[in-house]
């Protein structure tokens, strides 16, 4: 087998042996996406402080690996942020998988940054930005 | 002509295009040799003309050229006559003919119409439309684990409401060949017709619509050979001859009047508007590079490297194949699951290794719902693949799991 491939660890260890996968109780959010094209569904849970800080999140569901391990990194960048940076870093995993982000930004995305070689899969966009759209459906009227 | 695969591929100019890659995907489309391309680059080269309309020369000339496709085909499926060949753009647009067509003709509120579990979306959703229409029943006929079916739920299934059974000559999920004669006798018995897929069937195994005594079958001309836009839907001629046109329009007629129309004769009948004489002319001559090469030898050679597919998957822990645990049902159809490894993934890790294979429901979602499975990832065979192909493809599936990151 040649190593062309875009699995690396970081994504293979999120999707074998998830961190976040599981239900929390009485969450203040929840929210289920779908991708009905490839059959990716995932549902995010997430509580928030009344400072609006992000103190649990999880998510359930089944889907390809880039689907999963991208929500799996996600919850794990966003627990003890703001819904505000949470979402700031939305804007950036967006801007990386449609290849319009620079270094620097890439480098700020720490683990997600793990995806970056998804912007040259047209196939797996939606896989990957999933759970990150999934947040940005949950704080839409924020 | 003996079987020598490497230098069969030479007429592919695919192969030399895509040196690299194992192309495993052949149940959605093979490629095309040479001479197929040729053959319709010559066509409107060479003898272009609008077929029936010209009395000169030239249309009569694209005219016998497309008869002569015409012809070609009803020998290969063993068909009494041309008459029984009208050709349709792919498998789906003939089984859209036959089930408006059929349904107009003998299915009024209240009749039965049955549909294995396993049909692709195009053998389905045809039938059930047309039910709807009429106020017509769909009944089921499930298959088993392997993929078979029971003639005797069949024959609990059909009853004196019962019109038409539509079910898959070859499936393509399970590759497993079903048996349509017995199917016929019983459907038959109850004055019924039986209509089959054959757009993995016809590629594969030799086809006689006679000794299946099937009412009509339905294949594509882009899965053996030809090119896309062509395939056919062989009816008997006394059901087509009774049967009400589908599409009407020009070349479909015999006269027309202000008030009035009689339709030409069959198979004309069916093929309204202009009609896709280059690609029937390229369908001719892939029957023609079939023939030449031998459906004994295709056969043959298919059955080696689905052995060797099966054989290999079978050996490889958490790895499952859908459908007869014996290779000889599977006619180089290899449909299978690997636990935790969602089929994206598999078919992303392969076409990232230079293997072409298909993933998702493949058309068949009724059937994977059945077999509660949401996706499966196949590779489907050609005679012309390799055994080195089939063994990268095996070693590569090897790895799947560890480079998912599960150490067992
Ligand atoms: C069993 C079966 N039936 C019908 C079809 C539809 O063929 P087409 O898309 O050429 O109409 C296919 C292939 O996709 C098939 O495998």
């Amino acid at each position: 087998m040649n190593n062309r491939t875009y699995y690396n660890e970081i994504l293979t260890e999120h999707n074998a042996d998830p961190l976040h996968k599981h239900m929390i109780a009485n969450p203040s959010k929840m929210l289920r996406g779908v991708n009905p094209s490839c059959g990716d569904d995932i549902t995010l849970l997430i509580n928030t402080d009344e400072n609006g800080m992000i103190t649990e999140g999880s998510y359930v569901g089944d889907g390809c690996a880039i689907s999963q391990a991208s929500a799996d990194i996600m919850i794990d960048m966003i627990i003890g942020k703001s819904v505000d940076e949470a979402l700031k870093l939305k804007d950036k995993f967006i801007k990386m998988i449609h290849g319009e982000a620079s270094e620097e930004e890439i480098e700020s995305l720490e683990e997600a940054s793990a995806l970056r070689d998804i912007s040259h899969m047209p196939s797996r966009v939606k896989c990957a930005v999933l759970s990150w759209h999934t947040l940005e459906e949950m704080y839409k009227d924020k | 002509m003996s079987f020598d695969v490497y230098a069969l591929r030479k007429e592919f100019p695919f192969f030399s295009e895509y040196k690299d890659l194992a192309y495993l995907d052949n149940g959605a489309t093979s490629q095309r040799p040479q001479k197929v391309i040729d053959a319709v680059n010559e066509f409107y080269q060479k003898y272009n003309a609008n077929p029936f309309r010209g009395l000169y020369d030239l249309s009569v000339e694209a005219t016998d050229r497309y008869e002569a496709a015409r012809r070609k085909a009803a020998r290969f499926i063993n068909a009494d006559s041309e008459n029984e060949i009208v050709f349709v753009r792919n498998a789906t647009e003939a089984l859209n003919l036959a089930a408006f067509s059929l349904g107009e003709m003998c299915v009024k509120e209240g009749d039965e119409i049955i549909i294995s579990v396993c049909e692709h979306h195009s053998n389905m959703l045809p039938w059930r439309h047309m039910a709807d229409r009429k106020k017509a029943t769909v009944k089921y006929l499930f298959c088993k684990e392997d993929g078979s079916f029971s003639l005797d739920e069949l024959k609990t299934l059909l009853t004196d409401k019962t019109k038409i059974l539509a079910v898959t000559a070859m499936s393509n999920i399970f590759g497993r060949i079903n048996d349509i004669k017995s199917m016929a006798e019983l459907v038959h018995e109850k004055n019924a017709y039986i209509v089959a897929d054959g757009s993995q069937s016809v590629p594969h195994s030799h086809t006689d619509v006679k000794a299946l005594d099937c009412d009509f079958l339905a294949f594509s001309g882009h899965k053996m050979l030809g090119p896309m836009g062509i395939g056919v839907l062989y009816g008997k001629s006394r059901l087509l001859e009774n049967m009400p046109p589908f599409l009407t329009g020009g070349e479909m007629i015999e006269n027309v009047s202000l008030e009035e129309v009689t339709y030409a004769g069959i198979p004309h009948k069916f093929e309204a508007g202009t009609v896709n004489a280059g690609g029937a002319v390229g369908l001719a001559k892939a029957i023609d590079i079939i023939d030449d090469i031998g459906m004994d030898n295709i056969i043959k050679h298919e059955e080696a490297l689905t052995k060797i597919a099966f054989e290999g998957l079978s050996d490889i822990p958490h790895v499952h194949i859908l459908g007869s645990d014996d290779y000889k049902d599977h006619n180089g159809i290899i449909t299978f699951k690997i636990d935790n490894v969602h089929p994206h993934d598999v078919s992303q890790i392969l076409a990232d290794n230079d293997i072409a294979v298909r993933a998702g429901h493949h058309c068949a979602e009724p059937l994977h719902r059945y077999l509660n499975i949401p996706s499966t990832t196949r590779a489907s065979l050609m005679f012309y693949n390799t055994e080195e192909e089939i063994r990268r493809f095996i070693d590569c599936v090897k790895e799947i799991r560890p480079l998912m990151g599960f150490r067992d």
